[in-house]
């Protein structure tokens, strides 16, 4: 365990040691800014249905600095490590190599939770501002963040296999960002087809990211997805390792 | 320490050692020789558990670098070729968490990262970051994480490579030190090293072991135990039909300085023909300026062995 955590924290500081995670941080609350911003001066302007809080986690510019951050926070994870040779003292240590892959997996979910932290202030300069809540209740805040994280843990999840395979940083920023995106838009393909069946229309719908925060920022907590995000990310976490262990034998 | 049974790895079907077999006992300092490409950091990089074996076997304080290879990791430590560490944390951040990895208990943190920096010489560079560090102290820090853990065995690749002569002594000396509480293996091209440091010497070629031994008996072990020069005016004389009549006499090389003749002699291993020169000097009137015994060097041993031809 305290290897584990000794693992962890390297990672957690290596994200600070680097401009990269300063880049991202600063790009991303941009976005979420702007984001902000712009859904609250467009209710301002009209009659919605939703709340401040639906809209932010639903907009499109939400979307678009979400599917871009992973490859940022994951390509280094183990590419980094191959590239300058790391790799040979940390495995050379004693620590196993499910130690090292869970250490680079969280470290990347902590560095990702710490982005999102910022935005829990938007709600509450909202709230002193206006002397209105931005949403309904405490249940959707706690939805929304929980479906971040879900979807968090995944997308890293898909992040952390491609570095794995790759020396180069690039590559696997590109691969990662192809596959999250390609995923994203499985979702979107039920309003594309619309010749299919809705039993094919339903499967394609439970992939949806999109539908799942729109369900999820209600306040509704479906049980299905939250099974479908951390399976997957069971999956992929034991793929990389895998293919980590298999570097052993592609030498 | 080490037992190594017929090691062989391949790399795309092309073998870069084969049926290796040494034992290294507690407590000696052995070298691993070879020309670059020879296999000594293959066959580190399996010691320490960084990839495995095609085949054969390898333990470590009696487990298995394979199959046991989380307790044979915990006895050793392993200094990389060109030691590649993380250029973003300062070196007592580094050490810290290297000696976390390592199991050294908590409370002993401390003063295990002060003894090895005070051993490396590392005190003034503790807040730098490592990225900033010379090559020099680089290769410290990777020593000093070999030594965080008090291993039994350390297995240095090329740790003298890229210092300057002043580093590589201050290292060797350092090593010597190391070697009164530690198996050491370490590698290296650079021959002097050798025969100041190591207790014995394996000479790897072509991936296999050409020679195991001390250094001294390396030495003795050689065809040609080296040669004689001689500097002289030989008059008339030709000289070098006169010397090769002397019995023990190989070769005779010479080279021309002014009136001076020098002959390069080559002799058989173990002969001493010098007093021989000396008569035939003295009998053909020859005036002799010098005459001296070459004393062969672990470098004539490694030529020879790995280089045959040139001879």
């Amino acid at each position: 365990m305290r290897k584990f955590y000794t693992l962890l924290s390297r990672e957690v500081r290596g994200y600070f040691h680097s401009p990269i995670a300063y880049i991202v941080l600063i790009f991303f609350l941009l976005v979420a800014g702007v984001d902000f911003y712009f859904q609250v001066s467009f209710m301002n302007q009209r009659q919605v249905q939703y709340t401040v809080q639906e809209a932010f986690f639903n907009s499109v510019f939400f979307w678009f600095a979400f599917v871009l951050i992973f490859p940022l926070i994951t390509m280094r994870l183990f590419a980094e490590e191959f590239k300058l040779g790391t790799i040979e003292p940390l495995m050379t240590a004693p620590v196993r190599d499910w130690q090292v892959v869970l250490g680079k997996f969280f470290g990347a979910l902590i560095f990702y939770l710490v982005l999102w932290i910022p935005t829990l202030l938007y709600f509450g300069i909202f709230l002193k501002i206006t002397n209105q809540p931005a949403a309904h209740s405490g249940g959707a805040y706690l939805g929304s963040y929980l479906m971040l994280l879900l979807l968090g843990m995944f997308y890293i999840s898909i992040g952390c296999l491609t570095s794995v395979l790759t020396r180069n940083q690039i590559i696997a920023a590109v691969i990662s960002f192809c596959a999250i995106t390609l995923l994203f838009f499985l979702g979107l393909v039920q309003y594309i087809l619309l010749d299919v069946s809705s039993a094919t229309r339903d499967l394609l719908g439970y992939f949806s990211a999109i539908e799942h925060m729109v369900t999820f920022s209600r306040g509704v907590i479906d049980t299905r997805p939250i099974v479908l995000y951390v399976s997957m990310t069971v999956v992929m976490l034991t793929l990389t390792y895998q293919a980590f262990q298999s570097r052993k034998w592609r030498l | 320490m080490i037992n190594v049974e017929n090691l062989t790895k391949r790399y795309a079907g092309q073998p870069a050692i084969q049926n290796l077999n040494f034992e290294v006992g507690q407590g000696e300092i052995m070298g691993f020789l070879g020309p670059n490409g020879a296999g000594k950091t293959t066959t580190m990089r399996i010691l320490a558990g960084f990839m495995p074996p095609t085949s054969g076997r390898a333990t470590i304080a009696g487990f298995d670098v394979f199959s046991q290879s989380l307790q044979a990791r915990s006895h050793l430590g392993y200094m990389p070729e060109n030691v590649p560490l993380y250029n973003d944390m300062r070196v007592d951040e580094y050490l810290v968490y290297r000696a976390a990895l390592k199991s050294v208990p908590p409370r002993r943190v401390a003063e295990r990262v002060g003894d090895v920096k005070e051993l490396c010489g590392l005190k003034e560079v503790g807040k730098q970051l490592i990225g900033t560090l010379s090559k020099g102290y680089r290769q410290r820090v990777g020593l000093a994480d070999a030594l965080l853990h008090e291993p039994d065995l350390l297995i240095l690749d090329e740790p003298t490579i890229g210092l300057d002569p002043n580093q590589i002594r201050q290292v060797r000396e350092l090593i010597k030190n190391l070697g009164k509480q530690h198996t050491i293996l370490l590698s290296t091209h650079i021959l002097p090293e050798v025969e100041m440091t190591c207790s014995r010497v394996i000479i790897i070629h072509k991936g296999r072991i050409e020679a195991c031994d001390t250094p001294d008996n390396l030495l003795g072990k050689i065809r040609q135990a080296g040669g004689v020069l001689l500097e002289a005016k030989t008059g008339t004389d030709n000289g070098v039909e006169e010397l090769k009549k002397i019995a023990g006499v190989r070769d005779v090389m010479t080279d021309v300085d002014g009136e001076w003749k020098i002959f390069s002699l080559r002799v058989e291993s173990g002969a001493d023909v010098r007093e021989q020169i000396f008569r035939l000097a003295t009998d053909r009137h020859w005036t002799v300026r010098e005459l001296t015994q070459r004393r062969a060097t672990l470098e004539d041993v490694f030529v020879e062995l790995t280089h045959p031809d040139v001879i």
